[in-house]
């Protein structure tokens, strides 16, 4: 059955912050295995759908399901405990831009902190598979360092695993190679790539368009806080059909080339 | 004048236990004011105006007030209220109430310093109130507001030697009493300098430690 394998499914989200319309009428349904990108120029909400999923904002209109259980809000219609919105945040997984790790904890302690604190799941379980994490973004031999001491590339593979620690249903990344120096930035997409061979389902925001173009099975095209235009990239890329995308995907053209590392 | 400090010699058990009060004392106000602080620190921070206006009132107030007037008005003017302590209890509540103003000031100066995304990452991951602070939110901020944590501890330690005119047994106390007793003045306030700045000494050795810790992460 095709609803039982729906990890996602946003439907008709709007938000505003003041008079300010950031989305509207956004829907979006991400099925097991999906990695959907979310392409918009700056200040078209991509970043505010993104925390809308995992309820860090909370929509004005809509409905958010995970699994099909709804998102933030409990049965009858009354907004959801911390508790169980905790459940729900550590189903999924996020990364952010500027990494947000956790300065004052190593690197092994970065991934093992929500699974123990949060999750109580066993502390030597959790140990032996953050350093399984460690070991396949490549910074096993990182695990006591503080994150200061990392470049940043070094840094978001430490957030995705961070992450990962967690078993998510669903990885959520906010644009999670925009603050590396270009040289990093492969590094990273090489983590992201293999996630998504494997079927880990994402939702990812990126100006990367070769790596959208390559990895995700599908684009979501967000203008002015609309869901303008979505479908198959290579369908996207090659015909979009709107006006806004064409002259979003000119200004960006130059990326495409860049993200084929 | 060797002979001035042979008699200061001789009044040792009293120094030492001015050293202690003092040393009580302080480790009391600051520990106490610390936490006061942290409690009042997000009442300064509060979208509230009334909360953070009368916060930022109290903090304001607090920091322009000399602490030998507030020690005075805390001592001789509460009792005209009806509450009448004793000095150890009013000396206590004095540097207590004073430092806790500074505490306030200095963490929210720290909190507001503090990136906002890692916060939001443990909220992201899970993590909620008092969890969230004590796990994710606290120990950055300790971390980074150490330093002027320190230096608030070494200011109460001083502050406190103002307590001896409220006849607070305490290291200043302590030494005037040695003075008046054999008039040897020089030698036993000179005494007295030297064991506060062991005290400060102690707290800088802290102090160094927290730095050290927030080094490797910064
Ligand atoms: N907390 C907030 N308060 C007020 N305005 C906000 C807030 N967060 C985002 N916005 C506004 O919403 C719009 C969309 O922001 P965002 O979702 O970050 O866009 P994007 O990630 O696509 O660049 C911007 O105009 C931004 O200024
Ligand atoms: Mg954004």
């Amino acid at each position: 059955m095709a609803a039982l394998n729906k990890v996602l499914d946003v439907a008709g989200v709007s938000k505003r912050f003041g008079a300010n319309e950031v989305l509207s009428d956004v829907s979006l349904q991400v099925d097991k295995g999906e990695t959907v990108c979310v392409l918009g120029p700056s200040g078209s909400g991509k970043s505010t759908l993104l925390r809308c999923i995992n309820w860090l904002e909370r929509p004005d209109a809509g409905q958010i399901y995970l699994n099909g259980q709804r998102v933030g809000v409990s049965g009858a219609g009354i907004a959801m405990s911390d508790r169980d919105l905790s459940k729900i945040r550590t189903r999924v997984g996020m990364v952010f831009q500027h990494f947000a790790l956790w300065p004052h904890l190593t690197v092994l302690q970065n991934l093992m902190e929500a699974p123990v604190q949060v999750q109580r799941r066993p502390k030597a379980e959790v140990r032996d598979e953050a350093l399984a994490l460690l070991e396949k973004v490549g910074l096993v031999e990182k695990r006591d360092a503080f994150p200061s001491r990392l470049s940043g590339g070094q840094k978001q593979r430490v957030g995705i695993a961070r992450a990962l620690a967690m078993r998510p249903d669903l990885l959520l990344f906010d644009e999670p190679t925009s603050a590396l120096d270009p040289e990093l930035v492969g590094e990273v997409l090489v983590v992201m790539r293999e996630l998504a061979h494997e079927g880990m389902t994402m939702v990812i925001v990126t100006h990367e368009m070769g790596f959208a173009r390559e990895a995700a099975t599908r684009v979501l095209f967000l203008d002015r806080g609309r869901n303008v235009e979505s479908g198959p990239p290579e369908q996207f890329f090659a015909k979009p059909e709107t006006e806004r995308a064409r002259q979003f995907l000119q200004r960006y053209a130059g990326d495409t080339a860049n993200g084929k590392h | 004048m060797i002979h001035d400090f042979g008699i200061v010699w001789t009044e040792r058990a009293l120094l030492l236990s001015g050293l202690a009060n003092t040393t009580i004392l302080s480790v009391l106000a600051a520990i106490a004011s610390l936490l006061l602080g942290f409690a009042l620190t997000p009442a300064l921070m509060s979208k509230h105006l009334a909360v953070s206006g009368t916060a930022r009132v109290f903090v304001d107030g607090m920091r322009c007030v000399p602490f030998l007037l507030f020690a005075y008005i805390v001592y001789y003017g509460l009792p005209s209220l009806g509450l009448r302590w004793d000095n150890w209890t009013s000396g206590l509540f004095a540097l207590i109430v004073y430092n806790t103003a500074y505490m306030a000031e200095t963490l929210r100066g720290a909190w507001v310093a503090q990136p906002r995304e890692p916060i939001e990452a443990g909220v992201a991951f899970g993590f909620s109130d008092l969890k969230l602070f004590r796990r994710i939110i606290l120990p950055p901020l300790l971390l980074s507001a150490g330093p002027v944590i320190g230096n608030q501890t070494i200011q109460i330690i001083k502050d406190s030697a103002f307590l001896t005119i409220i006849a607070l047994p305490e290291l200043t106390h302590a030494a005037s009493s040695i003075q008046s007793r054999h008039y040897v003045p020089f030698a036993a306030f000179i005494t007295a300098v030297f064991l506060y700045w062991g005290l400060c000494l102690v707290v800088e050795a802290g102090v160094n430690s927290v730095g050290r810790l927030a080094e490797a992460r910064r």
